[in-house]
């Protein structure tokens, strides 16, 4: 039926490798993802509560963000300033680029986030003595967290996936990795294939522990 | 005691409060009535400094409120609000409800802010509340709980904005037992009401506010058995 052996061999003995490179996909995930919360908070609340350059300028970061292909992001961090002169190495590029989209994506949800959390909560925090600063982070962001929780955990799931673009880049990570042997030994069906498995249980855990989190964290 | 001289605000163009003198001493209990829209509530935030002010002073223990070196956030620890969408912060348990401002704002430890908490919550009638949020708690229970989250800053005044408006009727009773309560100890509070009977039957004294300005203000037996303004007689016969 199929003209074609399948060898599952060569993917075998780098299985150790690959599940290596999978833990660098996690790590510049993870990474990517804490940088873009914080990033993502603030350019939610400086485009809700500023006007003039500092909302023009989160307002211009959300756009590229979230209108253009996240390859070209990672681009831009790669060749685009390469050309300037300033070479990262390509874990950054995939660090610098991946946070980038993800703060401009999360910023959004968070916009929605603090939409939906009455205004009156401020003012009953500010009448019991609390600063501002207290105010938000004791009262509003937990409670903004819990609304875009679920988003965020879609958006780390997709940052998963999005880090495979970082083999263009030269980055070895699960796919770069997986490139790299299957150009060696032209099994790139099968390595391919084992490399898809490894994303499917790694973004599965991803959604269980997630979940269980939820369970742990909100108990109202 | 507060002192409130001339006091103006504005929302935009809108004129909502148009020169408000008033004093309440320590210990007074004042209700303030009239129709919705008349400036009450906003006198409220303008008094913890949560609204700007555009004329006029007001002053609470000495302290001017909207003064630019006022440290609004040690100001408002004396003066508790409690809210007519209650507010509870529905993260919190009960008890953490009430111990948070006393741990973050006023730095007790946390055991002394629990044991705070747990007899504000004892106070207000709630002790087999402690560790349940508030969507599992009533509305009335919701207010009590804000009550008690604001008698945990050891105020010395209280001020209700229209505490009871959001709740369900036969849930009205046990919140306005609690600032029944509250005014028997002996604090001092200043209460927007449309409950006519808890302002005749509890405050010292009562203010009639209309279109912005004190129309009338008297003891309560003054104000709902000899009503002096036209305004007044006419606002009462509307509500009774």
């Amino acid at each position: 039926m199929f003209d074609y052996n399948f060898h599952w061999r060569p993917v075998l003995k780098s299985l150790p490798d690959l599940l290596e490179a999978s833990l660098v996909t996690l790590q510049v995930a993870v990474l990517s993802m804490i940088i873009g919360i914080i990033i993502g908070l603030f350019l939610s609340v400086i485009k809700i509560k500023t006007r003039g350059l500092p909302k023009w300028f989160a307002t211009c970061w959300i756009e590229l963000a979230r209108n253009t292909p996240a390859l070209f992001q990672l681009f831009f961090f790669g060749f685009g300033l390469g050309a300037l002169g300033i070479h990262l190495t390509p874990f950054f590029i995939v660090l610098a680029g991946l946070s980038f989209n993800n703060a401009g994506y999360l910023a959004e949800n968070f916009r929605g986030g603090f939409n939906a959390v009455p205004e009156t909560q401020i003012k009953a925090a500010r009448s019991l003595g609390m600063n501002l600063w207290q105010a938000y982070t004791r009262i509003l962001i937990p409670q903004v967290l819990r609304i875009v929780y679920y988003p965020m955990t879609n958006q780390f799931v997709w940052a998963v996936l999005m880090s495979s673009l970082g083999m263009l880049v030269g980055f070895r990570e699960l796919s770069g990795e997986t490139q790299f042997f299957a150009s060696k030994t032209y099994r790139i069906f099968e390595y391919f294939a084992a490399a898809a498995i490894i994303y499917y249980v790694m973004v599965k855990l991803i959604l269980f522990v997630s979940k269980l989190l939820a369970a742990r964290l909100f108990r109202y | 005691m507060i002192q409130i001289d001339k006091l103006q605000k504005y929302f935009g163009q809108l004129h909502v409060l148009r020169g408000i003198d008033l004093q309440v001493k320590k210990g007074e209990v004042l209700s303030v009535i009239g129709a919705s829209g008349s400036g009450k509530s906003t006198l409220l935030y303008c008094i913890n400094g949560l609204e700007q002010i555009q004329g006029g002073t007001i002053t609470v223990d000495g302290v001017e409120v909207h003064d630019k070196g006022t440290d609004l956030n040690k100001l408002r620890q004396s003066m508790g609000m409690v809210f007519q969408q209650w507010n509870s912060f529905p993260h919190l348990t009960a008890i953490e409800n009430v111990a948070l401002a006393p741990r973050i704002v006023k730095k007790k430890s946390k055991s002394e802010a629990i044991e705070i908490a747990k007899k504000q919550l004892v106070h207000v009638g709630l002790e087999d509340k402690l560790n349940v949020y508030p969507s599992e708690l009533s509305g009335g229970q919701q207010q009590r709980l804000a009550i008690a989250r604001a008698l945990a800053m050891d105020p010395q005044y209280m001020l209700f904005d229209e505490a009871t408006s959001a709740l369900d009727p036969e849930l009205v009773g046990e919140v306005l037992e609690t600032m029944r309560l509250l005014a028997e100890e002996g604090m001092t509070m200043i209460c927007v009401t449309h409950e006519m009977g808890f302002a005749r039957d509890v405050s010292d004294r009562v203010a009639f506010f209309h279109d912005g300005i004190i129309e009338e203000i008297d003891t309560a037996e003054n104000i709902f058995e000899n009503p002096k303004s036209e305004l007044t007689q006419k606002f009462l016969s509307k509500v009774r």
